[in-house]
This record gives structure tokens, C-alpha cells and sequence, in this order.
């Protein structure tokens, strides 16, 4: 429609407009088809400028950051999970070796009452040897100590019998049967 | 004080930049807001750090780029993700130039048809020509929906053939058509406020407390719609582009 007189109407459209504040050639601005092409050529190239920058400097550049924060997250989550891994054998390998030095403990204190009752058995039957051999002693001194005696009281019982029998009758009694009366009364 | 809605959407030359035919091309005003939309992009993007722990700049830039990476992903497959600068590219200037059109006194680019439109035509052409790229004639499958009895078929291919080539037409309008009229309305809004004010007084200070009210709450109306209008857009791309790799669905 307005194409053919566009060149015209361009720069005196703008005076127009100053001019009475508004009314524009008496039309509606989106259909007025003088201003499409100046539209059309500055929206070529200025999306056209917007396109190459998304795509060659701004997408590369923000997918870059995201994607380096992706990796930086699970690199740092690999990385906690491997030293948890860490801890946790470290851990295991310490109740472990806890558990073996409670049993090597265990056999050592073992070992250890084991010997000390060996060694207080042997005292206890050495000391008790000495006892034994203190008490056979002794009684064998009480007993030869009570034989000596028996042996003083046989003889006095049988000087006494024999003076005994000396006063009563008088006669002096020959001195093997005073001995054999008074074995016989000793063992009776 | 008179109220022109329609003001706001007018094309100011700025410069004139050479002649193509009979056609003036000059920098005009959307120009200069098609550059301010892709300078804030560019310093999002670029100007952000790349730390391990980001910033708020770089938060929103990374948010960006996974909002729509999810999107892709979620409708068009992981094989969409070739597509991921184009529809990166639409949804950020779509979503950037409509929330910068939310400043007062500022040009919004997509209140224009034919901007939206040439837009919608790019994914157009990019679904056609990949599609047949890719898949051959058994790109054309997509008119032809599996399981429809046979007599009814040639009606079924006339109306998927019909949508397909209409899909720029809701594409664009869509997007146009809600950013020209939250405009207009917010515009329309704003100036009861200083049209009761300048010509009632007093009791138009007061008078105009509603329709401020109504406007703070268009503003965050558009502000949702600036951003809804960008995703839905970009998300269409990535619908009608899921047509071109997989055809067969």
C-alpha cells in the first residue's frame, strides 16, 4: 500500500508527529507499512547479533559454569565417598585390631595365672614336703624321746617290782622274770 | 490533557540509515529498543561471573539458561536442544524488549505485528525446511494423524494442514495482539489519573485513586504478561519444532 511513497514518508512522519502531539498520519502504528522495512532490517540485525552472541560466547559460556559446578559437586561428592570408604576400613581395622590385642590380653593374663598357680602348687607342695618332714622328725623324737622313757619306766617298774617283791617276801627275785612279769603288764 | 493511547506505538526515525528500493531505512526508536534489549542480554550473559558459587547476576543468567533448557527438554526431546540458541535467543528478547516496554516512556518492540510476525515466520520456515531436512516427504505424516477412519480422513488432513499454516498467524497475533492491548489499557488508565486531576481538582485527586489503584495493578498484570507472553511464545517453538523431529507423534 504505502510502499511505493515509504522513502518519502519516513523522515516527514516524525515531523508530522511532533507537530500535533500524537495523531500520526491518521493511523494505527503496527499497520502502518511505511515503518515495516526500517522494523524488518533492525530486527534482522540486531537478531541476528543477539543469535551469535547466544550461541557462539553467552550459552557456551553459562553452560560451561553450570556444567564445571556439576562436576566440581560430584567430584567432591566422590571424593567424600572415598573417604568415608577410608574411615570406615580404618575403623574396621581398628575394632579389629582391638579385638585380637583383647584376646592376645586374654591368653596373656591366662598364661600368666596359669604360671603363678604352677608356681604357688609347687611352693605349697615343697613347704608342705618341709612340714611333713619337720612333723616325721618330730614325732620320730617324741617317739624315741617315749621309748627311752618306756624303756626308764620299764626299768624302774622293774627295780620297784623287784623291791616290791623283796619286802613282801623277802626273796630277792632273779632279775630276767621281774623284767618278763613286767613286759608282760607294760604290753598289757 | 488529552489521552492518545495509540502514541506510545508510534515509529520515530531516529537516523536514516540508506535506501533499499523505495524503501528509507532508519534506525527508528525500535531499533534503539531492539539494541537495548540485546545489550541487556549480552551483559546478563557475558558480564556475569563464572564462579562456582554465582552471584545474582549470574543466578539469573544460569536460571535463564536452565528455564529454558527444561522447556526444550520437556516438549522437544533431548534431540531439541539443537535448537537451544534460537529459542534461548526468542524468549530472552521477547521476554527482555516486553519488560523494558513496561517502563513508562519507553517502546515496546512486540506491540508491533510485523515484528512478531517476521519472528513467527522464522520458526515457521525453520520447522518446515529442518523437518523436510530431516525427515524427508515422511515430514508430511504430521497432516496425516494415525488411528482417524479413512473416510474421514481427506477432512481430518484438510484441517491439520490448515492449522499448520496458520500456526505464524496465532503465533504472532498472540503475542502482538496482548502486548498492543495491555499497553493501550494501562495508557488508557494512567490518563484518567491526570485527566481527572488536572480538570476536576480536588475532588479529582480524589477520583483519580481508583483508577491509579487499577493501574498499579495492570502494571503487575503486564509484568506477568511480559513474561508469560515470551515463555508461551518460546514454548510453541519448541512445540512446533517437536512436529519437525519427531513427525511421527
Amino acid at each position: 500500500m504505502a510502499e511505493s511513497h515509504g522513502g518519502a514518508k519516513g523522515p516527514a512522519a516524525g515531523a508530522h508527529t511532533e507537530a500535533d502531539g500524537g495523531h500520526h498520519g491518521g493511523g494505527f502504528p503496527p499497520f502502518e507499512s511505511s515503518s515495516f522495512a526500517s522494523q524488518l532490517v533492525s530486527l534482522a540485525i540486531f537478531f541476528v547479533l543477539l543469535y551469535v552472541i547466544v550461541s557462539k560466547l553467552a550459552l557456551p559460556r553459562i553452560g560451561g559454569a553450570i556444567e564445571a559446578r556439576q562436576n566440581k559437586i560430584e567430584g567432591d561428592l566422590a571424593e567424600a565417598q572415598k573417604l568415608k570408604d577410608q574411615s570406615d576400613a580404618a575403623l574396621k581395622a581398628y575394632e579389629s585390631e582391638l579385638a585380637s590385642a583383647r584376646t592376645r590380653a586374654q591368653a596373656i593374663g591366662n598364661e600368666s595365672r596359669d604360671k603363678a598357680n604352677a608356681q604357688a602348687d609347687a611352693e605349697r607342695k615343697t613347704l608342705e614336703e618341709q612340714l611333713a618332714a619337720k612333723l616325721a622328725g618330730a614325732e620320730k623324737t617324741i617317739a624315741s624321746t617315749r621309748a627311752t622313757a618306756m624303756s626308764n619306766v620299764r626299768g624302774i617298774a622293774a627295780d620297784a617290782a623287784g623291791q616290791i617283791v623283796q619286802q613282801l617276801t623277802g626273796v630277792v627275785p632273779d632279775a630276767a622274770s621281774v623284767n618278763a612279769a613286767v613286759d608282760a603288764s607294760l604290753k598289757g | 490533557m488529552k489521552i492518545d493511547p495509540i502514541h506510545q506505538f508510534n515509529i520515530e526515525p531516529l537516523f536514516t540509515l540508506g535506501h533499499i528500493g523505495n524503501h528509507t531505512i532508519a534506525f527508528t526508536n525500535s531499533s534503539l529498543y531492539m539494541l537495548v534489549a540485546v545489550a541487556i542480554i549480552s551483559i546478563l550473559m557475558l558480564a556475569s561471573g563464572t564462579q562456582l558459587v554465582p552471584g545474582r547476576l549470574q543466578s539469573v543468567a544460569e536460571i535463564s539458561y536452565e528455564f529454558v533448557a527444561s522447556t526444550i527438554r520437556s516438549t522437544a526431546g533431548a534431540e531439541g536442544m539443537k535448537f537451544f540458541p534460537l529459542i534461548f535467543s526468542l524468549f530472552m528478547f521477547i521476554c527482555v524488549s516486553n519488560l523494558v516496554g513496561i517502563i513508562p516512556y519507553t517502546f515496546t518492540i512486540s506491540s508491533h505485528l510485523i515484528v512478531t510476525a517476521a519472528l513467527a515466520l522464522l520458526v515457521f520456515f525453520t520447522v518446515l525446511i529442518y523437518g523436510i531436512y530431516k525427515n524427508g516427504l515422511k515430514f508430511f505424516k504430521i497432516f496425516v494423524p494415525h488411528g482417524v477412519p479413512i473416510y474421514i480422513l481427506p477432512l481430518v488432513m484438510f484441517i491439520e494442514i490448515l492449522s499448520f499454516f496458520l500456526r505464524p498467524v496465532s503465533h504472532s497475533v498472540r503475542l502482538f495482539a496482548n502486548m498492543l492491548a495491555g499497553h493501550i489499557a494501562l495508557k488508557v488508565f494512567a490518563g484518567f489519573v491526570a485527566m481527572l486531576g488536572f480538570s476536576l481538582g480536588a475532588v479529582g485527586w480524589i477520583g483519580g485513586v481508583l483508577p491509579l489503584a487499577l493501574t498499579v495493578a495492570l502494571t503487575s498484570l503486564e509484568l506477568l504478561v511480559a513474561f508469560l507472553q515470551a515463555y508461551v511464545f518460546a514454548i510453541l517453538t519448541c512445540i512446533y519444532l517437536n512436529d519437525a523431529i519427531h513427525p511421527g507423534h
